[in-house]
């Protein structure tokens, strides 16, 4: 077991090492001379000569790789000029955003998506196996863009039950005092009624677009490995013990199909990263994902490739903590 | 002595992708109280589909037809789904073949055991952890306290066997099922095993119905033997009277394909090939192979009593 | 189901194909007494707010689509193969270092990779497919290095050897080929992402970008036009989309069926 953990604590090193190296990569190849960038539109050859060399670009790519490596140890992953602000802060200020939706759409997508997966694979060709049959093929080919307009389009406008996509809380409307950043739990702690409903309000439609376009892939992992896990040997053996049906299939079965699903969770983080962004752009909403992509617009280049190294940095320990839990779980592994 | 068990007339069959595959055709055994009985034959000859279907743990696309199966005055296939689990695991209990993956790999073995004894027999947990542990160390696994606090994947495949069948014996069942219980087994472990069977069931007077295709192994610890070819059951003895006198062709091919260590040395397959299942011969399965074929082979088999206890499905054979 | 997904991928292609000669409108050509109509018999699926026939701008977008999927699956399909083929055959060092690569990739959500070289490289349809490319090429590494490593050992493989022929000629003209049935089913499976990826990176600004139509970015032009009611032109994009990335993983898993049954779980 402390074999397990430790080489899996020992990998995430060199990972790390590899994430910083390709946005260092991505960072350098960036069209246009950073230093031109910094010295602004007024500075002459000579400034962004002296500029070039203050920021160490006529050094050779391994002595800039080691400074960018301290830069970012120091916390410094650049500056953006639309806002004026070092990148880190504006990313900090905005992950709580990100955070609020990707947590909201993670429990749609665990709420409906596992049990509607166990479900199919437990009255396999019944109604229920066949919509979820639906929902994985079907919502695996949607673009999640597309799934948010169609939201939008149908709550928004037609039905008119959905709010503006304009951000996190209705105009008119103070946010709660910031505890940690998420204006639901925020709202809760200060009993503050308005702001949680307008919170969940705006919430609402976000997170279902998004822990939709997640779900659909985690029901099919769960509907295979459930059905794989009722067809074992040890759930013959239980039936032929005469345990009852509530037993079999809703305690062992399905405490053993969780466990390989645990392993899916770290890719169920990484689409849901990946949809954030997207999410963010159709709802306007202000996480560090509308951020990078503002950024990008205004032609300030520096954001994004910092909140690529965020997202990767994210994803590595993510995936370290899910690969610890099931070291945890499954006492194959737990017990050597 | 009335029979424990007691399967008539058993026809199963299986829909698959290629057709219908006729499985059991008319198995017939008894099984009487506190006997050991081997059931034997070729792979493939219905022998773990019969045992399935006595537990009624078969499941679409697999179909009984007919037959009749009554256990302890029970019909077995006309009572209830509530009452069936009431059989299952408490009066009548299954070995089966792969000990390891018969056991769930995240469940401690002494709760997989405990858990059977708060099922069947409304003792309260920590009465039934305790009874776990018992059992466990009468089928002989030492540090019983410690082993049934581990998971399968610590145990060896022998001990994995002995942990089955204290599960299978902890509600003390009146028949014991053991399906292929030593396969995959050291061959000094499968001794130990067949012994520790022997011997819990001769103490708690359980019935064993042992499954096998090794007839050494039925040669030395059963009491009576059914002998089974392409889902048909073919002949019936005390063990002895089947060593000895043999009565239907099959059987006794069976016996002079044995390899022996003295003698000639010379082995003898069956001639021909097992016959398919999805357009099996009409009447008698073996009488495409057999020596003694006559025409009335090829309807339904009359059985006849060779000698007492000794029954034969066949048309030509005679007692000698 | 799966004849239902050829059809439609059939149309989609003879339709990109055939587009010049068969739609009677110019995509680009503006038509200012016709902007934002519903679709209709003169326009099928609408004009948008330049007059423009969405139809016609649909198939052409969905040209450019087909292609940046097909060239990105067929480079990260050639490089993954080679290094894949290379790190299973050999083993060793060059494993290691060839493994370590494809991991850094992997180590990011694809779609924030793509995002990032798609940044850094800039906005045309050669850069996109590159980016795409790139995030593509471990899905074909370790597919084809695990299939090395199978058969690898395998007696084939033995006897190729032992009548002499160089690794290189082993490798790739005796055991490759053997390879190719998970390799086209995943490649298959895989142009339906590369296609939602080009879409998702235009929808966001950061990949194939106007005047070149192109699914996404229809559809991010459509986005704007929810609260006035101008509901044809984001969802026909979007529904294009679907349609299509739907008739690749149909015919995916049908090919999967079909060629590899052992997969059936991955």
């Amino acid at each position: 077991m402390f074999g397990y953990i430790g080489t899996r604590v020992l990998l995430v090193l060199p990972t790390l090492l590899g994430v910083t190296l390709v946005t260092f990569v991505l960072t350098y190849v960036l069209p246009g001379n950073p230093a031109l960038v910094k010295a602004g539109p007024l500075a002459t050859p000579e400034h962004i000569a002296e500029m070039e060399r203050r920021m160490g670009l006529d050094q050779p790519m391994a002595v800039q790789y080691w400074r960018y490596l301290r830069g970012l140890a120091h916390g410094d992953l650049g500056e953006s000029h639309t806002t004026g602000r070092p990148v880190l802060e504006d990313l900090l200020q905005r992950v709580p955003a990100t955070l609020e939706l990707t947590l909201a759409a993670l429990l749609v997508a665990l709420a409906v998506g596992i049990p509607l997966g166990v479900v199919a694979a437990v009255r396999r060709d019944g109604w229920l196996d066949h919509v979820s049959r639906l929902v994985g093929v079907g919502g695996v080919a949607m673009p999640t863009f597309w799934t948010g307009l169609l939201a939008l389009y149908v709550f928004f406008y037609a039905l008119g039950v959905a709010p503006p996509p304009l951000g996190r809380l209705a105009t008119g409307i103070t946010p709660p005092p910031r505890v940690t950043g998420l204006l639901t739990v925020d709202a809760v702690l200060a009993m503050d009624g308005r702001a949680l409903a307008s919170a969940l309000h705006q919430l609402v439609l976000p997170a279902l677009v998004l822990g939709f376009s997640v779900m659909a892939p985690l029901t099919r992992m769960v509907r295979a490995t459930m059905l794989e896990v009722l067809e074992s040997d040890y759930i013959k053996a239980a039936w032929a013990a005469g345990l009852p049906r509530r037993t079999v299939v809703y305690g062992d079965a399905l405490r053993n199909c969780m466990i390989p699903v645990i392993t899916l969770l770290g890719v169920v983080f990484g689409f849901l990263m990946a949809g954030n962004v997207v999410v963010e752009s159709v709802f306007s909403w202000p996480g560090i994902g509308n951020y990078a992509v503002a950024a990008m617009m205004s032609k300030d280049s520096g954001p994004i490739q910092s909140f690529v190294l965020f997202v990767g940095v994210v994803y590595v320990f993510v995936n370290l903590a899910v690969d610890l839990v099931y070291g945890l779980v499954d006492p194959r592994i737990r017990l050597r | 002595m009335t029979d424990l068990l007691a399967v008539r007339d058993l026809t199963v069959h299986f829909a698959t992708d290629e057709g219908i595959v006729q499985a059991l055709d008319g198995a017939s055994l008894r099984v009487g109280p506190g006997e050991v009985v081997g059931l034997v034959g070729e792979s493939g000859s219905g022998k773990s589909v019969t045992a399935l279907a006595i537990l009624r743990l078969l499941r679409p696309p697999a179909r009984v037809l007919g037959g009749r199966i009554e256990f302890d005055g029970l019909d077995l296939q006309a009572c209830s789904e509530e009452e069936m689990r009431a059989v299952r695991g408490a009066q009548i209990s299954m070995v089966f073949q792969s000990p390891r993956t018969s056991l769930n790999p995240v469940l401690p073995v002494g709760h997989q055991i405990a858990r059977l004894l708060v099922q069947h027999g409304a003792i309260r947990p920590r009465e039934a952890r305790a009874r776990a542990v018992e059992m466990l160390r009468e089928v002989g696994i030492g540090e019983p306290e410690r082993r049934a606090r581990q998971y399968a994947h610590q145990l060896s495949g022998g001990m994995c066997q002995r942990v089955m069948i204290a599960m299978a014996l902890a509600t003390n069942p009146r028949l014991l099922i053991a399906d292929e219980p030593t396969t995959g087994l050291d061959v000094s472990i499968a001794a130990q095993i067949l012994d520790l069977l022997g011997d819990l069931g001769r103490r708690t007077g359980a019935a064993i119905l042992l499954i096998t295709h090794d007839l050494g192994v039925v040669a030395r610890r059963c009491d009576r033997v059914v002998v089974m070819h392409a889902g048909q059951t073919v002949e019936w003895a005390p063990v002895r009277a089947l060593f000895h006198a043999p009565a239907h062709p099959y059987t006794r091919a069976l016996l002079r394909s044995i390899p022996r260590v003295v003698g000639t040395g010379e082995m003898e397959p069956i001639p021909g090939w097992v016959p398919s299942l999805l357009a099996p011969p009409p009447g008698c399965r073996f009488a495409p192979r057999c020596a003694l074929v006559r025409p009335e082979c090829r309807a339904p088999v009359p059985v006849r009593s060779v000698d007492g206890d000794h029954r034969v499905a066949c048309v030509a054979a005679e007692a000698s | 189901m799966s004849l239902a997904a050829l059809g439609v991928l059939a149309v989609v292609a003879l339709a990109a194909l055939a587009a010049p000669v068969l739609l009677p409108y110019d995509p680009d050509a503006p038509d200012a007494e016709r902007t934002l109509e519903a679709p209709g018999h003169r326009h099928w699926l609408g004009t948008d707010l330049y007059g423009r026939d969405q139809l016609t701008r649909l198939v052409y977008a969905g040209r450019v689509d087909l292609l940046v999927a097909i060239e990105a699956t067929a480079i990260a399909l050639s490089v993954g193969a080679v290094l894949g083929a290379v790190s299973g055959y050999r083993g060793g060092f060059i494993d290691q270092v060839l493994m370590r690569i494809i991991d850094t990739i992997q180590a990011f959500p694809s779609f924030i990779l793509a995002m990032g070289i798609a940044a850094a490289l800039g906005n045309s349809v050669t850069n996109i497919v590159i980016a795409i490319a790139i995030t593509h090429v471990p899905i074909y590494g370790r597919l084809i290095r695990g299939e090395m490593l199978r058969i690898r050992e395998t007696e084939y493989a033995e006897a190729a050897r032992t009548v002499g022929n160089r690794q290189r000629r082993i490798m790739f003209y005796h055991l490759l080929p053997n390879c190719f049935p998970p390799v086209v089913v995943q490649a298959t499976l895989a142009m339906g992402f590369a296609i939602l990826t080009v879409a998702a990176l235009s929808y966001i600004g950061l990949g194939i970008r106007p005047p070149t139509s192109e699914w996404g970015a229809m559809t991010a032009e459509g986005a704007s036009y929810i609260v006035s009611g101008e509901w044809w032109i984001f969802v026909f994009p979007g529904m294009a989309i679907m349609a299509t990335v739907l008739s690749f993983n149909l015919l995916g898993d049908a090919l999967r069926d079909v060629l590899d049954p052992r997969m059936k779980g991955v």
